[in-house]
């Protein structure tokens, strides 16, 4: 399979890309790892004349911590985050990273193509939706942030306006007692998640001050539940209470019928999720060094 | 764009041989090494990403070539399966591979070859969990992967203890 042909360009800088980008508007596709935009253009999803190869700007590939806050520079491979001990900071950043796909895409695919991408089933958009993330984008108007809880907009749609792109991710490093872990169940290595869940639980003694449950794979957007949160709060975090908000929060995810399984499966399969992201988040809230892994069928 | 696309000029350097080529910039990188250069060892299967006979390692990463423009590896380093044995010698891998039947129809030999090299380059010791994340991204249809991890393993070894 092919693409269909496309004129090429590599600019040497953000301002150049951010200039191609404006000057070429929507017949434009950004490309940074191409780990998604490769296979979709080779699917013929979608029609671009001018792909934009963002891959070798510099000063973009970078997991580093200031003061209070991870940020990941958009061109971090997945790789790169997933062996970065200051990535490991906030235990559901290495640990996502570590488990998107396999090796292979995650020498080439970044966190920025991955969040940019915004496919249902990926695991940036439903992980990062767990904290409080702020995408940092560059545009021809300029540069601005946005928050992940306003990034994804619906299937393959983000916030993104026609010549911007992410640049950096800016995660406040969790205060002691805070937990968090993401875990996808898979059919196998390569292939997206079936569904998935995130978790950020924070702990005062026995229980819990405040809850951030999301699920992915479960609607066009990572889904959310104030209702799901607000009943961990103030309990103590059990298999029981997380079983209850699981509940909640899948009462109102709306996960797609398809080859990877039907509704009731995928919602039978979220309820387990979140009960082991909260029980591997609740651990981590109590200084537990745990890495988790993905299950798989 | 229905038109003809302006070619690029990449220069890539394949198993320590440096190729430069006048190509269409949607040529994937898989395509490049097979058609442009003849180097058939590395594999097309299912070209979606998935099973990873294309596996090729770029600049020390292990890669999938059929979800790369070659463009992408322009001014870098590839190895592909042909560059494992050096002065007819077979790399240990491959003898590895041979000695315990680690495969049987061999279509995705030379994509696990290139995943276990770089498994080995960065862990030279890994354990049997380790060597079975490592292949992850390599599907075989036939092997049911045990004799695989032996071979890899045995492989190890014998490039530890020399």
């Amino acid at each position: 399979m092919y693409p269909a042909p496309f004129r090429y360009h590599r600019p040497e800088t953000l301002e150049a890309a951010v200039g191609l980008l404006a000057h070429f508007g929507d017949d434009a596709r950004i490309m940074a790892g191409g780990q998604s935009v490769i296979p979709m253009m080779k699917l013929r999803m979608g029609e671009a004349s001018e792909l934009v190869d963002i891959g070798r700007l510099p000063n973009l590939s970078y997991v580093k911590i200031e003061g209070e806050r991870l940020l990941i520079g958009a061109l971090a491979t997945h790789a790169m985050i997933a062996a970065s001990e200051d990535a490991r900071r906030v235990p559901l950043v290495a640990e996502t990273a570590g488990g998107i796909a396999d090796r292979q895409v995650r020498s080439m695919g970044t966190i920025g193509g991955g969040l940019s991408v915004a496919d249902p089933s990926g695991c940036w958009p439903t992980s990062l939706s767990a904290l409080d993330a702020v995408i940092q984008v560059a545009g021809p108007a300029g540069s601005r942030s946005i928050a992940m809880a306003d990034f994804v907009q619906d299937t393959y749609l983000t916030a993104l306006n026609t010549g911007e792109l992410v640049t950096s991710i800016e995660i406040p490093i969790p205060e002691s007692g805070t937990g968090s872990a993401y875990v996808a169940f898979k059919r196998s290595a390569s292939a997206y998640p079936t569904v998935s869940c995130g978790v950020q639980l924070s702990m005062q003694g026995d229980s819990c001050s405040a809850a951030r449950l999301v699920l992915g794979g479960a609607g066009p957007t990572p889904i959310l539940s104030v209702e799901a949160d607000s009943a961990l709060v103030g309990e103590q975090v059990t298999a029981e209470t997380l079983l209850k908000a699981a509940e909640l929060i899948v009462a109102a995810a709306e996960p797609p019928p398809d080859a990877r399984g039907s509704v009731e499966f995928k919602r039978a399969m979220l309820k387990n999720l979140v009960v082991e992201a909260g029980q591997r988040a609740l651990a981590r809230s109590q200084g537990e060094q745990i890495f988790g892994g993905h299950r798989y069928a | 764009m229905h038109e003809q696309a302006p070619k690029v000029v990449v220069d890539i350097n394949v198993n320590g041989a440096s190729y430069q080529r006048e190509i269409e910039p949607r040529l994937l990188l898989v395509e490049f090494i097979r058609e442009e250069l003849g180097l058939t060892g590395t594999h097309i299967g299912c070209d979606t990403s998935y099973c990873g006979a294309c596996t090729i390692i770029l600049e020390g990463n292990v890669v999938k070539s059929c979800t790369l423009l070659a463009v992408q590896a322009d001014g870098r380093k590839v190895e592909t399966v042909e560059g494992l044995e050096s002065g007819g010698e077979l790399h240990p891998l491959q003898t590895a591979f041979s000695e315990h039947h680690g495969l049987q129809c061999g279509y995705c030999t030379p994509g696990m070859l290139m995943s276990a090299k770089s498994l080995l380059d960065n862990n030279p010791q890994p354990t049997e969990e380790q060597i079975r994340k490592g292949i992850s991204g390599n599907t075989c249809r036939c092997t049911g992967y045990v004799n695989i991890v032996k071979a890899i393993d045995a492989a190890a070894v014998q490039m530890w203890e020399g």
